[in-house]
């Protein structure tokens, strides 16, 4: 079949998913969590059922506390989103309700981070995701004895950290998730996966090239996608199940975790025959080009 | 290996595995209807306990829990290190580390982690404290600076008088500026040195000059550390404790020293408690979803690739029963995103059986015999198993940050996911070529028989 006469459209089709993603990036950001932003999650499980807004404006009315969001976590747990406090400021919190409701109160989680560590996080984790592109490209570039697939494959991991960034920035603004230091696993697991799978195809292509030395490389290509597809797929489908499986029936605490994890597997199974093949393509035309001139 | 020997050298690797994964003790009840075969019986796992020569290894085999599952508190701590000597602070910080975990033993807490962490001029301590989850007032004990004081027996006292008879001398860590392992210069053995300043020298002269020949305790946090006895009056504020110290305990005296000679007051920056019901009901409801997706993989398996999938599923749950052993026995400390690391291998080790699986197809159908395609198949998709893995150990390695790079990330969560999956990644290469290929291989030449 041949693939690459369509590569145009599948380069449209990333832009289409990508470009709301960036324009959410830079209109809005992501919405960071208390691990980058600094601040005092608290989640407290209260022996009935209380209105929120009352609630609210109880926990208002302790001192010296900023609190920036209230969010019912499941029938009677209740998350508290605030400036970093300490926890006698806690405790205070707990027995106000206590007292105001004539409830009982069980602390379910008490998270404090200074905003020192988020910013740390970050740079940290920006180093580890280019250390290990540097990495990759290296190491692909050695086993393929050519650059190119080393720096397409490269290309299409930042394809799908793309997408994933761009996705939730839209799932922050629209819906309220945060990213966290969960998000960063997720975001470093998919690059891998990305280039795991972009090597399967790109693996194709090498040895076909040593087989057919006098078939042009396109064609190579679109021999490698034909050959490489079902395989892609079947094994897209395995951990897409796992994927969902955790995700609908998985503990709350990962449940953004997989779905990061689920739009990045999806999105480096395209992208490594849609995005990475291609890619391979154009380079060999611009390299042919270039030669003519010369 | 011959194929039949590696078999069994697996199915031997499998049995161990499984008995290293069962739980240190269940109740096993099996009855068969119509016969009177009734077992009802506890068993329990021994733990492992090996001493080869100096060589000692030691394991309870218990799965170890994280703070997020297990519940417990997660605390870093910013150390103020602006009143130290700059060639003093490794020590200063290395004491401040052996003075909290002296302080949460008090407690009676098991197995608490405590590291330090340094970036660029910044020093920190990272507390972990499985188990409990209200521990506010261990946390205010840990936070205060160590209490060192030199102490006195008061006139009059017998060799009788207990440590309690002990009065201080007024003398203080504050007058201690260092502590540091010597060795004599005359038997050559390790002995603990002590510095005072100026005005801790003069004290200290005073207090040996009337205590020659008998002891002067030092303690810390009102705890005993040791009771030398004065030979000598000590004028130049140099001293040593000399003893029959191996090098460790000398070190360790010379570190608890410190704590009270350089005191680093240290704040909380980050605190996480996590309350063992949310990481209780995450776990369950985890684990079971991880069999669901494991059982969806398995069915998806055999019903493209029937019995070759058959085969995949069983190498796959030998997969997972070593994994676990591994755990087991390295020990690996299981977190929510260790868990996800895990059955993301898993993902990973199905890959390796799926392009095997697809590269044999493509053999047969060019009309190769069953048994060659089978070796063709594995070799033509090695390349890319390799490859593939490879990456993915990268990214691991990085995240992992073995070597505890202070530019990059230490935080446990990630580590731990790189760890498993690492773990997972490694095991995957082993059980998808080993395994699945020598089942495969043992059983055709069954066939040809």
């Amino acid at each position: 079949m041949n693939w690459m006469r369509f590569k145009w459209l599948y380069f449209l089709i990333s832009t289409l998913i990508i470009i709301p993603g960036i324009y959410s990036l830079i209109r809005w950001g992501l919405r960071p969590s208390i691990d980058f932003a600094g601040g005092t999650l608290l989640e407290y499980k209260i022996s009935q059922q209380l209105e929120k807004g009352k609630l609210e404006e109880v926990v208002k009315k302790v001192p010296e506390i900023e609190l920036y969001s209230l969010q019912q976590t499941s029938q009677n747990t209740y998350l508290f989103r605030l400036a970093p406090l300490d926890k006698t400021k806690a405790e205070e919190i707990k027995n106000k309700i206590e007292k105001e409701f004539n409830v009982g109160v069980e602390e379910v989680r008490f998270e404090t981070t200074g905003p020192v560590l988020g910013g740390e996080l970050l740079r940290k984790t920006v180093i580890g995701i280019l250390l290990a592109a540097g990495f990759i490209l290296l190491y692909v570039a050695w086993r393929f004895k050519d650059k190119k697939f080393g720096i397409c494959a490269i290309l299409a991991m930042f394809h799908d950290s793309l997408v994933l960034l761009g996705t939730f920035s839209l799932l922050g603004h629209f819906l309220g998730v945060e990213v966290d230091t969960l998000f960063v696993t997720a975001v470093l697991t998919i690059l891998s996966f990305s280039v795991h799978d972009t090597v399967v195809v790109y693996d194709r292509i090498r040895e076909s090239q040593k087989n057919l030395p006098n078939v042009s490389f396109e064609q190579l290509v679109n021999k490698a996608v034909t050959e490489t597809l079902v395989r892609s797929l079947n094994n897209s489908l395995t951990i897409i199940f796992m994927l969902l499986a955790l995700l609908l029936m998985g503990g709350e605490t990962i449940r953004w975790f997989v779905a990061a994890l689920l739009i990045g597997t999806i999105s480096g199974t395209y992208s490594s025959t849609f995005t990475a093949a291609p890619l391979l393509v154009i380079w060999e035309k611009i390299r042919s080009k270039v030669r003519y001139n010369y | 290996m011959k194929p039949r020997r590696l078999f069994w050298l697996i199915i031997i690797l499998t049995l161990l595995a499984i008995f290293i994964d069962l739980p240190s003790s269940f109740r096993l009840k099996l009855a068969i209807p119509k016969t009177k075969i009734k077992i009802d019986q506890e068993i329990s796992r021994p733990k492992l306990d090996l001493r080869i020569g100096k060589f000692h290894f030691y394991r309870d085999l218990e799965i170890k829990q994280g703070i997020d599952l297990a519940g417990g508190t997660h605390l870093v701590f910013q150390a103020d290190m602006s009143k130290v000597a700059q060639d003093d602070k490794s020590s200063a910080i290395e004491a401040a580390k052996d003075n909290i975990e002296r302080r949460i033993n008090m407690f009676g807490i098991v197995e608490p982690l405590v590291q330090t962490s340094r970036l660029g001029e910044e020093y920190r301590l990272i507390v972990e404290i499985p188990g409990i989850s209200n521990i506010n007032q261990a946390i205010e004990l840990i936070g205060q600076t160590a209490q060192l004081d030199f102490r006195e027996l008061p006139e009059g006292a017998t060799s009788a008088s207990s440590l309690a008879d002990f009065k201080p001398t007024g003398l203080t860590g504050k007058e201690l500026t260092r502590s540091r392992v010597e060795f004599d210069s005359n038997t050559g053995k390790p002995v603990v040195g002590l510095e005072f300043s100026d005005e801790g020298a003069k004290r200290f002269a005073e207090i040996t000059k009337r205590n020659i020949n008998k002891p002067v305790a030092i303690f810390l946090d009102q705890w005993p550390l040791t009771v030398p006895m004065v030979k000598e009056e000590i004028s130049t504020g140099k001293a040593v404790i000399s003893g029959d110290f191996t090098i460790d305990e000398a070190k360790k005296l010379s570190i608890q020293l410190n704590a009270g000679a350089l005191p680093v007051p240290i704040k909380v920056i980050e605190q996480r408690n996590m309350g063992a019901s949310l990481g209780g009901e995450s776990v369950q409801k985890s684990i079971r979803a991880g069999l669901v997706g494991l059982l969806m993989v398995a069915a998806f398996m055999i019903a493209y690739y029937g019995y070759l999938g058959f085969l995949a599923t069983c190498g796959l749950v030998i997969y997972g029963l070593l994994t676990l052993a591994l755990y087991k026995l390295i020990p690996v400390t299981l977190t929510l995103p260790g868990i996800a690391g895990f059955l993301l291998s898993v993902g990973m080790a199905v890959d390796s059986n799926i392009l095997i699986f697809e590269r044999m197809k493509e053999e047969i159908w060019v009309g190769k015999p069953r048994g060659l395609a089978m070796e063709l198949g594995f070799g033509r998709a090695w390349d890319s198993i390799r490859d593939a893995n490879v990456c993915t150990l990268i990214t691991c390695f990085i995240l992992f940050n073995p070597f505890n790079w202070s530019f990059l990330n230490t935080s446990g969560m990630v580590r731990g996911f790189a760890l498993t999956l690492g773990l997972g990644v490694g095991l995957s290469l082993f059980t998808g070529i080993v395994v699945t290929r020598t089942i495969l291989r043992v059983l055709s030449i069954k066939e040809k028989k």
